[in-house]
């Protein structure tokens, strides 16, 4: 597979989970085990009961695309337009949502609503999180 | 004595510098003769500024970018002696005005010189920075750009307009209806000889004009450019025998939103920081936005105003795009004259402080050719995203 023409996050102690846990082919939300919230990205304490309990959780990969662009700028050297970007809720929790790209399926077909599911790109030790219609 | 401090403030002094679309004036030098003009449009010496504040926190020794003029640096060049100062963050670009009333409360200035100095067409965008420095196999910078950049994300144009689609697809607001804002901006910019851009278009232009990110065109982006605004903000007993009258503070209003470091994760998505700037501002005044005169709102990009409209209250959730089709209500003639001087869009992208200038030429009558007629409240709104600041000003009575 050829190297992806992607910027790569830095991968840190908070974020691992996140980038790199898509290894298992699932992907990973941190969770306050107490009372179940997802928080994303990352923090210490549960927004809502205030617990430290918070840990990453497998998570289904399902979602829906709430909001998109079709982005014609070139902003990126040697990245073709157009492509979308996307915004992702996923279906454990409304506030979860994920800015993404959708590079498999066809723009005509990306729509608000749009029920999608989570694949990975690896690029070493980091497993990007794209998505594709479901 | 009131609760809310701002009320016990104005504005004394406003000043502006030349704004230029290509790099002509180093931009510090902009800052520095805006600066100047405040002081002296308010009647005060530099001996009478004992407090500062810019927005964003920026280094000493910029002389150009996002932030163009630091503190330490104005305080050299204009010899001032302060007794405070300040360059936090806490309402976005209206920042500056927030922390001069609370230093004022404070009792730690009588008179603060506010500024904002842009001085972007001698760096790279913002956008080109971004995905310039995505260019590198890991990025540089952590935090919330490590969310977006792996996905081809690098410019604001295309985090607002995913927002912009699920606002417009869940009320059925068009393009055409957007467009009025650009299209009544434009022609207010014909009558205010700074701006950018003064050529008039129509909705044929508009909507055949250059797609950025959808749904934004060119017509929908505002203009980089080189250029600074100052105010004065001063205690009102100090203020009241100054040159010019005080325009009051009568309300202001910080983007406190759910969480800060993100765009994506407050509950009422698509909704920004701007709503709860918008509802801070008016828990603490007693005018509503039937009051409002003009309107000064944010348009880094169209739907952004859209948005303010909404969160101000000046129309319903979901009816913005109705408030502004055609483009009569918020004409210069209309019910709600909005960002009378061509905003961000035409005159170029003073950020923020551009619209707090212009909110108070009219506020003084000093608009020139496009003074509305019997200004006595306007609104000022800006930011989008986690950032957010709203003020409200007023005439004194």
């Amino acid at each position: 597979m050829t190297e992806p023409a992607r910027a790569l996050p830095q991968i840190s102690e908070m974020n691992q989970y996140f980038w790199c846990g898509g290894v298992d082919g699932r992907l990973h939300i941190l969770r306050c085990g107490p009372c179940g919230t997802y928080i994303h990205p990352y923090a210490e304490r549960c927004p809502r009961c205030r617990g430290d309990a918070v840990s990453p959780q497998p998570v289904s990969g399902r979602g829906t695309v709430v909001g998109f662009t079709v982005n014609h700028q070139a902003w990126i050297k040697d990245v073709p337009v157009p492509y979308v970007v996307a915004i992702v809720e996923l279906e454990e929790q409304s506030d979860i949502r994920l800015m993404t790209n959708l590079p498999t399926t066809p723009i005509e077909a990306v729509k608000v609503g749009l029920p999608v599911k989570v694949y990975f790109e690896p690029a070493g030790d980091i497993y990007l999180p794209l998505f594709e219609a479901a | 004595m009131t609760r809310y401090a701002e009320k016990n403030t104005c504005i004394s002094g406003i000043g502006q510098s030349a704004i230029y679309r290509q790099p002509t004036v180093p931009p510090f030098r902009l800052a520095v003769d805006a600066c100047e003009a405040a002081i002296a449009d308010a009647g005060l010496t530099v001996a009478d500024i004992d407090g500062a504040s810019c927005w964003p926190a920026t280094p000493t020794g910029s002389t150009a970018g996002m932030g163009a003029a630091s503190i330490p640096d104005v305080v050299a060049s204009l010899g001032l002696s302060l007794n405070w100062h300040c360059a936090g963050d806490m309402a976005a670009q209206l920042s500056p005005i927030l922390n001069a009333v609370a230093a004022i409360a404070a009792g730690y200035a009588d008179h603060v010189l506010c500024w904002r100095a842009l001085g972007e067409r001698w760096v790279p965008s913002y956008g080109s920075a971004a995905a310039a420095a995505g260019g590198a196999r890991r990025l540089q910078v952590p935090g919330w750009m490590d969310f977006l950049l792996p996905y081809q994300a690098p410019s604001a144009a295309i985090w607002t307009a995913c927002h912009a689609s699920t606002h417009m697809t869940r009320y059925g607001i068009t393009r055409e209806q957007m467009g009025a804002i650009p299209i009544v901006q434009r022609r207010n910019a014909g009558l205010n000889p700074k701006a950018i851009y003064r050529e008039p278009f129509g909705m044929d232009e508009y909507l055949s004009a250059r797609m950025i990110t959808t749904p934004f065109t060119i017509l929908d982006c505002d203009v980089p450019c080189d250029g600074a605004t100052a105010v004065v903000v001063s205690r009102l007993d100090a203020a009241k025998d100054l040159r010019k009258p005080p325009v009051i503070i009568e309300a202001v209003g910080a983007g406190t939103g759910d969480r800060l470091d993100t765009w994506l994760g407050r509950s009422d998505y698509p909704h920004m920081a701007m709503h709860d700037a918008a509802r801070m501002m008016w828990s603490r005044t007693d005018l509503k936005p039937k009051d409002v005169d003009t309107a000064h709102l944010y348009d880094g990009f169209t739907w952004l105003t859209l948005s303010w409209l909404e969160a101000l209250g000046v129309c319903g959730e979901g009816e913005s795009g109705a408030f502004v089709e055609g483009g009569t209500r918020i004409a210069l003639d209309g019910d709600l004259p909005l960002n009378t001087n061509g905003g961000q869009l035409s005159e170029g992208r003073m950020h923020g402080f551009g619209h707090l200038h212009e909110a108070v030429l009219q506020i003084r009558g000093e608009a020139g050719e496009r003074q509305v007629a019997d200004v006595r409240v306007s609104a000022v709104g800006n930011g989008g995203g986690s950032l957010g600041g709203a003020v409200l000003l007023r005439v004194a009575s």
